[in-house]
């Protein structure tokens, strides 16, 4: 499965929540990557260098690059290690025009998505992907492949809306074993990494021991009834149109079965 | 006696004796399996409370990094300095000594901010963003726990690691800070305490009802994402009950390779203790 995922180029989304987190997934794409020969460079954000780095082996170590945004992303420290152009220079910077194939990991988007505009990173990521539209730039020789994580709960549908517009992968159902290699198991197939438990919907009315379903007559009967307070048609004529003489306002009641109507005063005994 | 009290008003407590030499709440500890001699470093740690005050468990870490001979800085921007000294000796720690040996760095959020407006200031002031009229970063409170928690080699006593303690970030975000500049900080403290020092940080952010409150959303679910253990305390959805205050989920993020682990306990707060049990397992129903 992981090569199905590795052999397409272009932009590969993870999608993760809080409660199945992505980052295990990352990593065992990456050393999937960086085991087929390729380089693999990091642009971490949220994690440090020993904290991506940890439970890989040195043979995928020694391939990966990692570039640092977690450190000082923000140049707060002002001691010269930021990159000059910030969060999207550090991005752009990632854009190669070597030969081999690489591939190019980024932990996380939703911290870039958080701090950049997201028409820019869209474009930059389009950029990296398919190395096309800028201008002067040569486009890269080898296949680019970037691997973007992604924390949904974060940000709104258009911002998800736009970066799935660019990616295109399916997944499957999965297990990541400790060494971050994949065991694959059968499931449904959907159209993005999202490795969320699926709730089946069950309907409710199934298993009752009383009847919730109406029959054909039953609804008939139901639709055809007229409701006691309803606002009866002859009601609506009398009121759209006026006879002549009725301009004052007039009560139209409607008695039903139940009621008493006795035309009497009932204060006629009082001696006032 | 602990009252029941509602969530932004001062809680009024008997100043008790001090009670055994355990301190925090043992059967907390016991949850998270862990003890103050044997705590692990490096680590975020979430708290966060909806439809329920879940400042115990902000008492309870503070305690218990304080008994591990931690150095903790504590940003305390929702209680008085007092307050917290109070609950403390309920369970074991005095927040005056820990202060005056250096143990303890806390800045008091209500104290120093009345400081800003009414006295002059020479250094810039970690709360600066309370009088700027577009506040954009929380750069000088990060500067200030970097200071506080940086190593300092002429100091007699060599403290385990060090701690930072924030209750809490939401408060932030009430007084006109983005959700990003309230993330940019985590984002830098975590990076100086947890990464760079092998200490450890807590935090808590409320969980608020409304649903239309996306900056506090975007906050907590952030939050939760860079979260090594969360711990998550609630209110019943049935309502309030004498002998369950509430319920608390713990969850375990980011073991690398094992799936993340939860567990949901329901507990009553005593007067100097919590007692947990398992959900429908309370004394009082048994």
């Amino acid at each position: 499965m992981l090569e199905s995922l590795l052999a397409i180029g272009g932009l590969v989304l993870l999608r993760d929540s809080v409660e199945w987190e992505g980052r295990s997934l990352l990593k065992a794409l990456v050393k999937k990557s960086a085991l087929s020969g390729e380089q693999v460079h990091v642009l971490g954000c949220e994690v440090s260098e020993e904290e991506f780095r940890e439970g890989f082996e040195s043979d995928v170590n020694s391939r990966l690059i990692y570039h640092d945004l977690f450190r000082d992303p923000l140049n707060w420290s002002k001691t010269g290690e930021a990159h000059p152009g910030g969060p999207l220079g550090a991005l752009r910077a990632m854009y190669r025009t070597d030969s081999c194939s690489i591939t190019i990991a980024v932990d996380s988007l939703s911290w870039l998505l958080l701090h950049l505009p997201c028409t820019e990173l869209c474009q930059t990521l389009h950029v990296l992907s398919h190395g096309n539209s800028y201008p002067g730039v040569n486009p890269p020789v080898g296949e680019v492949r970037v691997l973007g994580l992604l924390h949904e709960e974060l940000h709104g549908q258009g911002p998800l809306g736009a970066l799935s517009s660019l990616a295109q992968t399916e997944t499957q159902w999965f297990s990541i074993l400790p060494d971050f290699n994949l065991d694959l198991q059968e499931g449904p197939v959907e159209s993005q990494q999202q490795p969320s438990s699926h709730v089946p919907l069950v309907d409710p009315t199934t298993h009752l021991t009383f009847n919730l379903h109406l029959s054909k007559k039953e609804r008939e009967a139901k639709d055809n009834l007229t409701l006691p307070f309803q606002f009866s048609s002859e009601k609506q004529q009398a009121l759209l149109r006026p006879g002549p003489g009725q301009s004052s306002s007039h009560i139209f009641y409607e008695p039903d079965v139940y009621d008493d109507l006795d035309q009497e005063d009932p204060d006629e005994d009082l001696d006032i | 006696m602990c009252p029941r009290h509602p969530r932004h008003l001062p809680i009024f407590t008997h100043p008790g004796r001090s009670v055994s030499e355990l301190g925090m709440f043992p059967e907390l500890n016991n949850l998270l399996n862990t003890s103050p001699d044997r705590a692990e470093q490096g680590k975020l740690t979430l708290l966060c409370d909806s439809k329920t005050d879940g400042s115990f468990l902000v008492h309870h870490f503070l305690s218990f990094y304080l008994k591990a001979n931690c150095k903790v800085c504590f940003v305390a921007l929702l209680q008085s300095f007092s307050h917290y000294n109070t609950v403390g000796q309920k369970l074991g720690v005095n927040l005056t000594t820990a202060r005056e040996r250096g143990q303890l760095v806390i800045l008091e959020g209500l104290k120093s901010s009345a400081d800003i407006f009414f006295h002059p200031q020479e250094e810039p002031h970690p709360l600066r963003f309370l009088r700027e009229t577009s506040a954009e970063s929380l750069q000088p409170l990060y500067e200030f726990v970097r200071e506080a928690l940086k190593p300092v080699d002429s100091e007699d006593t060599t403290w385990r690691f060090p701690v930072l303690l924030v209750d809490d970030l939401s408060v932030l975000l009430s007084l006109g800070l983005g959700a990003v500049a309230v993330l940019d900080f985590a984002h830098y403290c975590r990076a100086t305490v947890c990464s760079e020092l092998q200490g450890n940080m807590v935090a808590l952010v409320h969980d608020s009802e409304d649903a239309e409150d996306g900056e506090n959303e975007l906050l907590l679910n952030g939050l939760s994402h860079q979260s090594h253990l969360i711990l998550q305390a609630e209110g019943l959805a049935t309502g309030f009950c004498k002998d369950v205050h509430g319920q608390l989920k713990i969850l375990w993020r980011k073991s690398t390779g094992r799936r993340d682990r939860s567990l949901i306990y329901q507990y009553k707060i005593q007067d100097k203790n919590v007692s947990f049990f398992a959900k429908g397992m309370s004394p009082a129903v048994l």
